[in-house]
């Protein structure tokens, strides 16, 4: 039996218009629970906007359904986990690690007095993503690994039905990288979760990755990370890992 | 009641410049100012809004222009109107387009300075306002005190509910938005509640100097505090301390007292800004 409820968001000829340009085109996609997405594509083929659109900020025609497993009631619409490329804030932003999982989770204010056993739920959040050490660090002060695997830590609470990742190891050196691999490998397995993630270094992906989406305005490829990414090099749509081919 | 509350004062301050009534005055509504604004000081620091509460503060010349123009005796009430209004019309612009931010609001910023200017000069009438650029800490009446106080409950209130997600939202829009927050009006909400507190300040604090009483507790807290807790007690202990010490220095030199708080508060950064730097 599957411990998730919703099966899979399917967008149906999903069409995003803003101020005159359209930015993106009839998308057709299905994103499954229990797999791994990649949407890959060139600066502005509108990876985000799918991400915005998908969150609710956008305008599109078209149709975003959600279907349930069978045996499941729809009581809620499903919750969706983002983690975001950057936060904006300074160095010196007196917020730590745990100012920040209270700000999302609590509706007692962050600098009211916090009982203890948040404070240990939060732990436990954190050694999840291997973290729990970091809980009183100001975010600021936190290496660009540490803070996307924090962002994640936080995408989990409370476990959401998709989870959406947006270019999450920009800036992170190999081994984070491959940390943060890892814990979205481990999640799929143990949450069954949809988890759908923008990327430009597909090569390092593949391992963990169902399926991939060549995204620019129009979904271009779709299929299995190696198919995808053979066809961008044809479509000269991608530089793989940063060299032309 | 105000007798036993001067009296209070008395026996608890039994200082020589607290004898006077005014005085008596300016000592409460530092008091309840302060914490107030120390609060807001926080999120308007966290935000980047230094420039955005400046223009608010300008947009009250404006206000006033529109009042004289209008007949209202009170200016308050449009200083607040025209003050709202901008902050809404601001906040709503850097949602739709947050790459410009900083140039619209420069733009609304010289653009109610000019007009209020222009409405004010009209018949050469011009120094009658003055006292608006500089404000006078000491006109506090007792009337002004209750309308303080039920305005900074108020904004406590307020401030116990939204702030998380100020926290939220100020981090990233989007990740706001995936946790059910309504961004947008939440942004103009808390716009609105910073536009109130200016215009309500700038009689005593007066236009040029109003936005460093939102700007520095924030700043000299962020310079010590190692969370979002001490963040907001050390901004709210600064804008007091900065306060009280302010109003007797101002006594004893003669000085304007809220030129002397900003002063204070000016001193209280640069020492913090030592004191970190030699501690790390």
């Amino acid at each position: 039996m599957n411990e998730c409820k919703f099966c899979c968001t399917e967008l149906r000829d999903v069409t995003v218009c803003k101020e005159g340009m359209t930015l993106l085109e009839h998308i057709n996609l299905h994103l499954h629970c229990n797999e791994i997405t990649a949407i890959v594509g060139p600066n502005g083929a509108g990876k985000t906007t799918l991400f915005r659109t998908l969150l609710g900020e956008m305008h599109y025609t078209g149709e975003i359904k959600q279907h349930i497993h069978k045996n499941e009631k729809k009581t809620h619409g499903p919750i969706i986990g983002y983690v975001p490329q950057h936060l904006n804030f300074d160095r010196t932003t007196p917020l730590t690690t745990l100012d920040l999982f209270t700000a999302c989770m609590q509706k007692r204010p962050i600098w009211a007095k916090m009982n203890t056993s948040f404070r240990e739920e939060v732990l436990k959040a954190l050694k999840e993503v291997k973290l729990d050490y970091a809980i009183d660090r100001k975010i600021g002060l936190l290496s660009g690994g540490e803070l996307q695997r924090v962002l994640l830590a936080l995408a989990l609470q409370p476990k959401p039905d998709l989870l959406l990742l947006d270019e999450p190891i920009s800036g992170v050196d190999v081994n984070g990288q491959k940390l943060f691999y890892e814990t979205v490998h481990d999640l799929k397995s143990k949450y069954h979760m949809a988890i759908v993630l923008i990327t430009h270094e597909i090569e390092a992906l593949e391992h963990i990755c169902d399926q991939a989406v060549l995204l620019n305005k129009k979904v271009l490829a779709i299929g299995k990370p190696e198919e995808v990414r053979e066809e961008a090099v044809n479509q000269k749509q991608l530089y793989v890992g940063g060299r032309i081919r | 009641m105000t007798e036993i509350l001067y009296n209070l004062i008395d026996f608890l301050f039994p200082f020589d410049f607290l004898s006077m009534e005014f005085m008596k005055n300016a000592f409460l509504g530092i008091l309840i100012a302060a914490p107030m604004l120390g609060l807001l000081s926080t999120m308007v620091v966290n935000q980047k809004m230094a420039f955005f509460s400046d223009a608010i503060g300008h947009s009250a010349l404006t206000g006033i222009g529109i009042g004289v123009l209008l007949g209202f005796s009170n200016h308050t009430l449009s200083m607040l109107i025209l003050a709202v209004i901008l902050g809404m019309l601001i906040a709503y612009f850097s949602y739709k387009h947050q790459e410009t931010t900083d140039t619209i609001i420069g733009i609304f910023s010289a653009g109610t300075v000019a007009l209020g200017t222009m409405l004010l000069s009209r018949n050469g009438n011009f120094n009658q306002y003055t006292h608006y650029l500089i404000g006078d800490l000491l006109s506090i009446q007792l009337e002004d005190l209750r309308i303080l106080i039920l305005v900074s409950i108020v904004v406590l209130v307020f401030w116990y509910f939204i702030f998380n997600d100020l926290v939220l939202t100020s981090l990233n829009v989007s990740l706001a938005n995936s946790r059910a927050i309504h961004t947008l009006r939440l942004q103009m909400f808390f716009t609105c509640i910073v536009a109130v507190v200016v215009v309500l300040c700038i009689p005593w604090i007066g236009v040029m100097l109003i936005n460093a009483f939102l700007i520095l507790p924030g700043a000299i807290s962020r310079n010590v505090a190692r969370n979002m807790r001490q963040y907001h007690l050390y901004s709210i202990f600064f804008a007091l301390f900065s306060g009280l010490v302010g109003l007797w220095l101002a006594y004893v030199l003669g000085t304007s007292a809220g030129a002397t708080i900003v002063v204070v508060m000016t001193i209280c950064y640069i020492a913090t800004s030592l004191v970190k730097r030699l501690t790390y």
